[in-house]
Formats: C-alpha cells, structure tokens, sequence
C-alpha cells in the first residue's frame, strides 16, 4: 500500500496545465519542420512559419501558444495499492486547474451549464477519466483541449460489413467536412470497436501519443498512414488555404467490439495539440 | 511581399485588395466574439447605437487570454468566423468595412461584403502569442462583463492577415485548396519522416 497526498496530484495537475500551454510539444515541432520542407503552397509554407515562430515566442514569454488554452481534460490512472489521503482527489484535480489558470494567465473558456452558459469564472470542473491498474504507480496525462477542433469531432455507428473502408470513408469525410476550422495542420485521433463512448474515448487517447509512434499493430500502422495519405491528398492545406500539409500525423487506437457492431470516432486536435504527463 | 495597410479601411484601399494578398495592419480594430455580437445586434434591432462608431471600422473575431503583468495583451489569435455570420449583414448594413478570423462565411455574408465593398481577412488561428506582440494598446469599449469575450479596442502595430474574401466576393477557401488535391503523394517522395 502506497499513501499519497492528494495535494501531490493538485501541485502536478497545475504544473502539467501550465507547462503544456506555455510549451509546443518536441514531435509536433519536428512534424512542422519536415512538412515546411516540402510543403508547396507558398501561403502554406507562411502559415508553417508562423506556426514556428509563435512557439519559440511562446515558450520565450511562458505565455500560451494559443488563446484557447481549452477546457482541462485529465487522464489519472492509478495503480490499486495506492491510498489517496488528504482530502477529495477530484476536488485536488479541480484545485490545480483553477490555481494553473489563474495564476498562468490561461483564458477561462468553462460555462456552468451547456444551455444555461454562465462562465464559471476558472476553467473548472475538468473532465476527469480515471483508470486502475496493477502496482502503486499514478500516471496523470491533462490535456488543454481547444473547441475549434474538438467541435469538428465525429463519432459513427458502422456496420461490421462496413470494414476497413468504411471506416477510411468515415475519418477521410470528417477531416473534409472540418476544412479551415480545426486549424489545420491538425492531428487526427482514431477510436476503433469498443462501444460508442469507449471509441470516442480511445480516439482523444490517441491524441497523447507521440506523433512519431506507431500503432503496435502492423495492419493498424499501416492504416494510420493509409488515411494520413488520403487526408493529405484532400488539399485542405495550411489554415484550409490550400497545400498538402492538413494533418501532421492519424493516431489510431482501438478495442476489442460486438460481433454485431463496428463503432468508430475521429477527435480532431490543432498544431497547438498541447499535452503533458507524468509518473508519479 | 507584404502590403502595410492601416484603419480605418479607405474605400480605394478596399477596392485595391485582392484575395491571396498578403497585409500586415495597423490602426484600430474592434475585437468581438460570439456574445458580443449577440448584444450588438440586440442592441440594433431595440433602435440603439453601437456602442461605438462602425463606420469604416474591422471587427476581430477573437477572446483573449489575460495580459501577464507587464505585457499588453494576452495571446490574442483570431477564432471561428463562421459563429458570428448570422450577426453580420446587420453590422455590414452599419458600415462595417472589414472583418478579421478564420474560416468560411457563408453566401449571406458574402453578398453583404458585396453589396457594402468590405473585406474579410484569415488570421492565422493558434498564433495567439505572436498577435498578441502586434498589440500596442487595449481598451474596453463595452460589454466587460462578458469577461474574454467583452468588447476591445485595440491599436496594432503590423497584424499578419491574407485576405481570405477580397470586396468582389473572390473566396481564397474556394479557390486555393482544389490546386492541391493530390498533390501529397506527389510531393512527399522519400521524405519518409512525414508518413
Ligand atoms: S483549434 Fe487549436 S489552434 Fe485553433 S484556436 Fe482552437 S485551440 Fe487554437
């Protein structure tokens, strides 16, 4: 048994929200930089270098990357030995998102209620996903998720017989019907089986992973540059004003399904993909 | 590369821009998101004025983080144009001559810029550090309890901007990606790093 404060988690929680906003993360960087080779729309080379230059000025000024600093997702998965003391964990994790936007300088984008929308002025509650595994290890991943993109998101029902390529149709559509909107260069997460719920949630995990990592399946990997092709082919560009570079990566995760179902979503996320973990 | 151009907008100027041309602004311009759209145009259809002077002026679609002390401005980059359309043929019928976010506008909106001869510039979205260093000065004209999404005035210094919609109608979003379509393949040969 592990006995862990959970003012630990608020101190990280805060840490974690601020840094990701301040910082653009080291492989989308690299991604930039490959695509503004080869990229060849000049109005797309521009934007690319813009993108840059608004990162290195960024992280100069710990200011963020982007004013929608999002509304705080947190991934905690804790191992089952550990004891939480201290107080609520969920209230700690609301703690570190009010204290890292107030004192960051993180824009408040949170309303109360989705029809009643009143600010609730700190850019809590977060949305909280908790997993348990073996051992006493917690590993928290939060991620400031910015609207333009998330509002581009899709999830479909498809028939089994549907296969493989209903589900490039399904990805390949949601990237052309999102166009200018979510920013492009944009990456693409991918939740495949599971139910409707676990899908979506697969596809915003996919989202964490490194953007120069592979799906550990061969078939998969395969398919994730399959539609990272397509998609590219599609013209979208820079900004949606034409050029090659519209995603910089498709990550795709999936589960185990019914035999009568095949449940897909695609989460959309801008260049300004910010995301931070750590082991604790 | 780049023409300088400043606020308001003169109607020779309008006339001048095309879309693709690359601008950087300075002078005035009125940032305003979704909520304050929805109170201006209250405001019109109650008989009320503006709470400032639209005529010849560009609205920013855009809500700020908050300033770090010392600094003038939070990252301040543009969002989703397309929110604020059904607000804007009002506001083009005031006089409003220029419009600054991202994204499509739709048909009615166009017609309106048509109609009035205004312009519509992309700003490139997630470079809200790099915008907020073209802001020299910032004032709330109304609305602060809106909080982020209250209506500024801002002065600035060389705002990067591409002219998505000139004052003929010409769509950069329409225009310009059907030239890629394909092209990826084509382009990507053994740089292997991107796939
Ligand atoms: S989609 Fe991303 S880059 Fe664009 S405004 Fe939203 S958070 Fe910023």
């Amino acid at each position: 048994m592990r006995e862990m404060d959970v003012a630990i988690i608020r101190e990280w929680v805060k840490k974690l929200f601020m840094h990701a906003n301040y910082y653009l993360c080291d492989d989308i960087m690299k991604k930039l930089l490959a695509y503004r080779k080869v990229e060849v729309s000049d109005i797309g080379r521009e934007v690319l270098d813009k993108i840059l230059e608004n990162a290195r000025l960024a992280a100069e000024s710990e200011i963020a990357i982007c004013q929608d600093t999002g509304i705080s997702v947190v991934f905690i998965e804790f191992g089952q030995e550990v004891h939480f003391t201290g107080g609520s964990l969920e209230e700690a994790i609301n703690a570190g998102v009010r204290e890292a936007y107030a004192e960051g300088y993180l824009r408040k984008s949170v309303v109360r209620d989705p029809l009643n929308r009143v600010n609730t002025g700190d850019n809590t509650p977060a949305v909280v996903h908790y997993s348990m595994v073996p051992g006493e290890k917690v590993k928290l991943q939060v991620m400031p998720k910015g609207f333009g993109s998330e509002n581009m998101s899709a999830v479909k029902m498809l028939k089994p017989a549907d296969g493989v390529d209903g589900v490039v149709e399904f990805v390949v559509e949601t990237v052309r019907k999102a166009g200018s909107n979510p920013c492009p260069p944009i990456i693409v997460g991918v939740g495949i089986g599971g139910t409707m719920e676990k899908a979506a949630f697969l596809s915003k995990k996919a989202l964490l992973r490194r953007l120069d990592s592979q799906n550990r399946d061969g078939y998969y990997a395969n398919l994730e540059q399959t539609l990272l092709k397509k998609i590219n082919n599609l013209g979208i560009g820079p900004q949606g004003l034409g050029g090659i570079t519209t995603a910089l990566a498709v990550n795709i995760e999936t589960y185990p399904t019914h035999f009568a179902g095949l449940p897909v979503a695609v989460n959309i996320t801008c260049h300004a993909s910010r995301h931070e973990e750590v082991e604790i | 590369m780049f023409k300088k151009i400043t606020t308001p907008l003169d109607e020779q100027l309008i006339q001048e821009l095309k879309a693709g041309d690359r601008v950087l602004i300075s002078g005035i311009i009125y940032a305003a998101r979704d909520a304050a759209h929805k109170k201006m145009t209250d405001a019109l259809a109650a008989g009320e004025d503006l709470p400032f002077d639209i005529n010849g002026q560009v609205i920013y679609y855009a809500g700020p983080c908050p300033p770090k002390p010392g600094m003038v401005a939070g990252p301040f980059g543009p969002t989703t144009s397309g929110r604020m359309d059904r607000y804007t043929p009002a506001l083009l019928d005031q006089g409003l001559k220029g419009m600054i976010g991202k994204g499509l506008r739709d048909a009615a909106v166009i017609d309106g810029m048509r109609k009035h001869k205004a312009v519509y510039f992309a700003a490139i979205g997630g470079i809200g550090a790099l915008i907020a260093s073209t802001i020299k000065s910032l004032r709330t004209v109304a609305y602060e309890e809106l909080g982020a999404e209250a209506l500024v005035e801002l002065q600035v210094e060389d705002f990067p901007a591409i002219v998505a919609i000139d004052c003929t109608g010409r769509d950069l979003y329409d225009s310009e990606p059907p030239k890629y379509i394909g092209k990826f393949e084509e382009c990507i040969n053994e740089e292997k790093v991107l796939l």
